[in-house]
């Protein structure tokens, strides 16, 4: 039976070869006549593996299959003859040898060329592309008469081609325009790693090298640099990354990206839906996929199409595994992570050449990508490990440095990390680095480490640790330790507090006037702010501009300049009525809904005008402020208990609903979190929180200063089998000690991880009122208690307040810089800065 | 001939003086310009900088925190405390990217910026 239709491939790459293979797969050639246009000589052969051509194989090894592969299989294959026009009115292509097909689809399979940067002299003798067999060819008979070799590019290709040098015996050079090998798989100190070994080889490395000029008399003597310097060579070698060959697509209307590359969606169509582009040239969301692998996806993605399916392609993982040079090198997930939130771990073997890093959520509980040089065993582990999003081990550490030991084990803290600990991920600075630096040029301050180290300049997340790290190292030289809050107050936050409460001052400026110097800043200001409502209760807007953005406009900003709005939904129980009332608020308002981890709704996208009205229907619909925004008790947690559960002791629901309603709104120099759990299974998870409870047959354990977050810890057990009223007793004495002593910003866990005596101490003072203090505690405790008010309904009353809920004050539109996208089904807002 | 320079800046009015906060911020709009505008009380001075924080490009200056550094006024981006000075833009974290700033003026409780286009 005669096949009407034809289908034109044009290419014969790799991924163009994959493509026939899935599509015989698929019996596609049972609908259409493959036909294939391949501009190279050969068949396909492997690229990735071309060095191996100098390293004894043939190109007929490299052949991904033979010429008669294509026969067997029923495809015209047509070599040495690559496609120069596409008629897109009369779906006909024609080759250079002047052949006419007609298509009913087409697949531009055109992959990429070398780029050759416009280097005055890149045409002399000498100079070749590393690219094709026929380059290879040419490579090595110019080898044969050559005793240096140069390569320019150090990425990826140009350390495969300074591999074919050097086995072809040439004193092998690289030249790297960027300050370091492989810019876009490995991070500096990797890539430094990665640049020893080389050299180690007797590879010369030169990096941040621009390439002036090359010069000799018809044929390449020397290059010349920007920077002045030279290097005399007999060849070049030019690998200096890829150029998707897109002219085709180009001359016949198709759109392309503004750096190249033909512009397909999830189908991978082209601007025209019976043209397809896949591989390297092919520019899928802005991106060209330089590896085989998604290269392949696409061939798939491309072929499921042609037989009726509706796979579509979506942005590929770009891990690789790879051995450079006899050196092993792997980069999975996002192996920089400078877009977004991460902590991550350094392991550092200068000796054996190993260079191991992971990047885990700020969360801890994460891996979201890495970079291994010389040591690669791990990567199918890790890789698994941030494929599936597995949750980290309390120590992620053990994840690159394997267990080590447990008697040493501090366990905690910053101090207990290693000194190739990474702390500053935004600069790149080192627990040893921030040591030394406190060490040797006699720093005293957190500002020093930050000038001297740039550690806590990027995104400031880290500078709690710097304050640790400061602390530990001074303490160990014997020299005073200054915790002052910051360059205006010369009091530690245990002292301003002290001052406030003996002074009876309750406003900001008047502390600042009395006690301070110069106009305060962004650390002592929601410091010295968190105190005040912590010890007098006043609504935190009557001083709002000394507040944090999330505590001025009483809610969580989000990227774009919108705002979350979590109302409190206390011990996780809502009724069917008050769920609809968020669902109708939402709509309205066209907010994208998420659940929280602590059992709330939080609803996303509001612009700053909009929160008095959402509020206003809210507080209608019977919620109040749930502090999602305020360092404060956020939410307690809690299984559903003894009322339905059949494994349940106590009532965990009931506790936990009269445990929030009492530490509701309550201020402290951190978020705090609870939990309650109704028996020893702990579906609440009250030992990741700051405090938790847990059923026992005779009453409830409470446990403290447990946490999620960045370092996850395990709360300790203050008391057991203690009743109600004891366990709110001691956790009143216990949150008014964590405010009265801790330092800003630091969880719970973190100051129990600095009091000296640890749990020991916090038990004696907590439970046998060690210091006598107890009663005052609990009563500072029940007057927060006695005058608690919703801060959102105090705005909502107050015309004053709601007027500052605006983004102009010369006009009542919106920001109209506010944008969203879809998202399955709902919004989000646009990227940074898009 | 000569000609004699005369100081011609030409100032908008944007907003009441009750419109800012003390020692705080409030956005103005002027055509399609966001300007973020700043009641320094503590030093009883003014300040105008453009509102867009140059690090992740949002629409925020205004809402950010204010006080000094070494005595120089300066402001801080709530998204990711980067500190630009209310003198002169420049950011003081050492960074490249600096902010605008604008001549302001506060007369009879009006506030006006000048060096408007």
């Amino acid at each position: 039976m005669k096949k009407l239709n034809n289908l034109v491939i044009v290419g014969n790459g790799m991924v163009g070869y994959k493509m026939c293979e899935k599509l015989i797969e698929k019996k596609v050639q049972d609908e259409y006549n493959i036909i294939v246009f391949g501009g190279e000589a050969r068949p396909a052969y492997d690229r990735v593996h071309l060095s191996e051509y100098f390293s004894g194989k043939s190109a007929e090894d490299l052949l991904m299959a033979p010429a008669n592969w294509y026969k067997e299989n029923g495809i015209t294959l047509y070599l040495n003859d690559p496609v120069v026009k596409i008629d897109r009115e009369k779906k006909t292509i024609i080759s250079s040898k002047g052949q006419s097909i007609s298509y009913s689809k087409l697949v531009l399979a055109t992959g990429s060329s070398c780029f050759i940067p416009s280097i005055p002299g890149i045409e002399k003798d000498g100079v070749i592309a590393y690219r094709t067999i026929e380059d290879l060819d040419d490579i090595k008979s110019y080898a044969a008469k050559s005793k240096k070799g140069v390569v320019i590019g150090g990425g990826l290709l140009g350390l495969e081609a300074a591999k074919a040098l050097m086995d072809l015996g040439l004193e092998t050079h690289v030249v790297e325009f960027a300050p370091r090998l492989m810019p876009r798989q490995l991070d500096e100190k990797g890539a430094i790693m990665l640049k020893e070994k080389i050299e180690s080889l007797n590879i010369s490395i030169h990096l941040n090298k621009n390439t002036k000029s090359i010069d000799g008399e018809g044929k390449v003597t020397k290059m010349v640099f920007a920077d002045g310097s030279e290097l005399e060579t007999d060849m070049i070698v030019v690998s200096a990354g890829i150029k998707p060959r897109d002219e085709l697509a180009r001359e016949s209307g198709l759109e392309v990206g503004p750096r190249g590359g033909i512009v397909v969606n999830d189908l991978l169509q082209t601007t025209d839906p019976d043209i397809y582009s896949i591989g390297e040239s092919a520019l899928y969301k802005g991106m060209i996929y330089g590896l085989v692998a998604p290269g392949y996806e696409m061939a798939d993605v491309v072929a499921n199409s042609l037989a009726g399916g509706s796979k579509t392609f979506a942005p590929y993982d770009m891990s690789t595994k790879l051995k450079l040079i006899g050196v092993d090198v792997a980069s999975f997930g996002d192996p920089f992570c400078s877009e977004q939130e991460h902590q991550h771990i350094v392991y550092e073997d200068k000796t054996k050449g190993i260079y191991k890093r992971v990047n885990i959520s700020s969360c801890g509980n994460y891996l979201l990508g890495g970079v291994l040089v010389g040591d690669a065993k791990d990567y199918n582990m890790l890789l698994q490990t941030y494929k599936n999003a597995i949750i980290l081990p309390p120590t992620p550490e053990d994840l690159i440095l394997g267990p080590r030991g447990g008697a040493e084990s501090v366990g905690s803290g910053v101090l207990s990390l290693p000194d190739a600990a990474l702390i500053c991920s935004c600069e790149n600075v080192t627990k040893g680095d921030i040591c030394s630096a406190v060490t040797y040029n006699n720093l005293e301050d957190v500002a020093g480490i930050k000038k001297c180290t740039k550690a806590g300049t990027g995104c400031g997340g880290c500078v709690p640790m710097l304050n640790d790290l400061l602390t530990a190292t001074l303490k160990a030289s014997g020299k005073e330790v200054n915790k002052v809050l910051c360059e205006h107050f010369g009091y530690s936050r245990q002292e301003v507090l002290a001052i406030i409460k003996s002074t009876g001052i309750k406003t900001y400026d008047e502390l600042l006037a009395k006690y301070g110097s110069g106009d305060g800043c962004e650390v002592c200001k929601p410091a010295v702010a968190s105190m005040l409502a912590s010890t007098w209760n006043e609504m935190i807007l009557s001083q709002d501009t000394i507040q944090d953005t999330n505590d001025r406009f009483l809610a969580n900003i989000q990227k774009g300049g919108t705002y979350s709005v979590v109302p409190r939904i206390p011990g996780g129980e809502i009724t069917p009525e008050k769920l609809i009332a968020i669902g109708v608020i939402a709509k309205k308002y066209d907010l994208y809904c998420k659940i929280t981890g602590g059992q709330r709704i939080d609803l996303f996208g509001a612009r700053v005008d909009e929160l008095p009205l959402i509020w206003e229907e809210l507080i209608e619909a019977g919620f109040e402020s749930g502090h999602a925004y305020g360092k404060s008790l956020r939410t307690v947690k809690s299984c559903v208990g003894s009322t339905w559960c059949r494994f349940g002791l106590h009532d965990s629901v009931t506790f936990a609903i009269e445990i929030e309603e009492r530490y509701k709104g309550l201020r402290a120099p951190h978020k705090l979190k609870s939990a309650v759990s109704g028996c020893v299974r702990e579906c609440a998870e009250a030992q990741g929180k700051d405090f938790g409870i847990i059923a026992t047959d005779k009453g409830w354990n409470l446990y403290v200063c447990g946490n999620g977050g960045a370092k996850p810890q395990h709360a300790k057990l203050l008391a057991s089998d203690i009743d109600k009223e004891t366990c709110i007793k001691y956790i009143d004495r216990f949150l008014m000690f964590y405010i009265r002593t801790a330092e800003p910003l630091n969880r719970t866990s973190t100051w129990l991880n600095k009091l000296e005596g640890g749990i020991e101490y916090l038990k004696d003072v907590i439970v046998n009122d060690s210091l006598g203090i107890g009663e005052q505690l609990e009563m500072e405790m029940q007057y927060m208690v006695d005058t608690y008010k919703c801060e959102w309904k105090d705005v909502v009353e107050d015309p004053s307040k709601r007027k500052r809920f605006t983004h102009f004050v010369n006009s009542t539109i919106a920001d109209p810089t506010i944008k969203f996208q879809a998202m399955r089904d709902q919004k989000k807002p646009v990227e940074w800065g898009a | 001939m000569q000609v004699t320079s005369i100081e011609t800046t030409k100032w908008v009015l944007v907003a009441k003086e009750e419109d800012v906060p003390a020692n705080g911020g409030s956005c103005v709009m002027y055509k399609n310009e966001q300007i973020a505008i700043f009641n320094f009380k503590k030093r009883d001075e003014w300040y105008a900088t453009q509102n867009m924080c140059p690090h992740k490009k949002q629409m925020i200056l205004s809402r950010g925190m204010i006080g000094d550094k070494e005595c120089e006024p300066k402001v801080a981006c709530p998204y990711h405390k980067k500190n630009f000075s209310l003198k002169t833009g420049e950011n003081l974290n050492g960074e490249e990217y600096s902010i605008k700033t604008y001549p302001i003026k506060v007369e009879a409780g009006n506030v006006y910026i000048g060096g408007l286009e």
